[in-house]
């Protein structure tokens, strides 16, 4: 089995290399890609837009229908891994174990055993214990909120500089992440729960779809943004600039949450007990 | 464009790829992939293709990096082939 399968990828990839030479050379002018699409995107986008960053407007306006599907592939990712994961049962079989935080005294709770829940002076800790560890805790407390604004950032300017609702929903996830990594699960819970974060990955997707479904109720094509003017107060094109940042907010929104929510589901094998 | 930085990248990328696939460690096979997914990125930005450097460094080397950690750490680190 194991050489059959080498043989495949073996002639496969021969197939590969003998079909790459006849692609169009990189950057090359003649190709049919740069013949008809990209002279239209390039000469156009800013005058129908408003948005210098081309690729933002391809991806956004241009393009917005691919990019709405894109987005609900994520959201299925996200839903498919819950699906596939989570485990509802709650079992308590498993010893806990607390921390005195006063003293940094460990106690291990057996099964049946009186659990300090509620009270501030212990902490509960993974059972795949790990030491007490000021710096990290420090240093993620210090970088987790820049991470975090610069992934506002990276959304709101994607109109001007790389970025957009995909990159800016991954950091802000990315974010969450440490936080959960740096600190544990639950008190990662305690900021963004399981429920909340399904239900900002269906809201983003939401967003996009209702941007679209409004541009078809206000008469024009479905995710033609320029319906939007008379409700922005501002022209047709303008109105196309708005309309890309309404739906890169609903894409960052999906991607955060879903981001998130399969880091948890991962990191802790669906029981959403103890993380790493 | 510069050719040297281009070739050494690309070889890069190739020595992570097969890496990640040979290595008997899984953690080791999911920082090898963080790795390939960095080169990849540069490779990008080489190209001028900066909107997918962009998220191919933060998708590829980032988040997908911490899931696969994740994944080895709740199932088992080395592979039985």
């Amino acid at each position: 089995m194991k050489t059959f399968a080498l043989i495949t990828v073996l002639l496969l990839g021969g197939l590969l290399f003998y079909g790459t030479p006849d692609f169009p050379d990189w950057g090359d002018p003649a190709s049919p890609a740069s013949l008809h699409v990209s002279p239209y995107y390039i000469e156009h986008a800013v005058e129908d837009t408003a948005v210098p960053n081309i690729v933002t407007a391809v991806l956004a306006d241009y393009r917005g229908y691919d990019t709405m599907f894109e987005t609900a592939v994520i959201f299925s990712a996200g839903i498919a891994c819950l699906f596939l994961l989570r485990v509802y049962r709650r079992k308590s079989a498993r010893t806990r174990l607390y921390r005195h935080n006063l003293t940094g005294v460990t106690l291990r709770i057996a099964k049946g055993g009186k659990l300090p829940e509620g009270s501030a002076e212990f902490e509960r800790i993974d059972s795949v214990w790990v030491p007490y560890d000021m710096i990290i805790k420090v240093t993620s407390r210090l970088i987790v909120p820049f991470v975090q604004l610069f992934a506002l950032y990276v959304i709101a300017h994607g109109h001007h500089s790389p970025g957009g609702g995909f990159q800016g929903g991954v950091i802000f996830g990315a974010a969450i992440i440490l936080y959960a990594l740096s600190n544990d699960l639950r008190r990662a819970f305690r900021r963004l729960s399981e429920k909340a974060a399904l239900l900002a990955s269906a809201a983003g997707v939401l967003i996009y779809v209702g941007t679209g479904l409004l541009c078809l109720l206000l008469g024009g094509n479905f995710l033609d943004y320029s319906m939007l003017a008379e409700m922005l107060h501002t022209d047709a094109i303008m109105a196309r600039s708005h309309g890309i940042l309404i739906v890169e907010i609903g894409v960052g929104l999906a991607v955060m949450a879903v981001m998130v929510s399969l880091y948890y589901n991962l990191s802790s094998a669906g029981r959403h007990d103890e993380g790493l | 464009m510069i050719w040297p930085v281009d070739l050494i990248i690309m070889v890069l990328v190739m020595i992570c790829g097969i890496g990640a696939i040979m290595v008997r460690d899984l953690l080791g096979a999911a920082i090898l992939f963080g790795a390939y997914s960095f080169m990849m990125c540069l490779l990008w930005a080489i190209m001028g293709a900066v909107d997918v450097a962009f998220t191919e460094a933060s998708v590829g080397a980032g988040v997908s990096a911490v899931f696969f950690v994740a994944a080895v750490f709740r199932t088992s680190r080395r592979t039985k082939d």
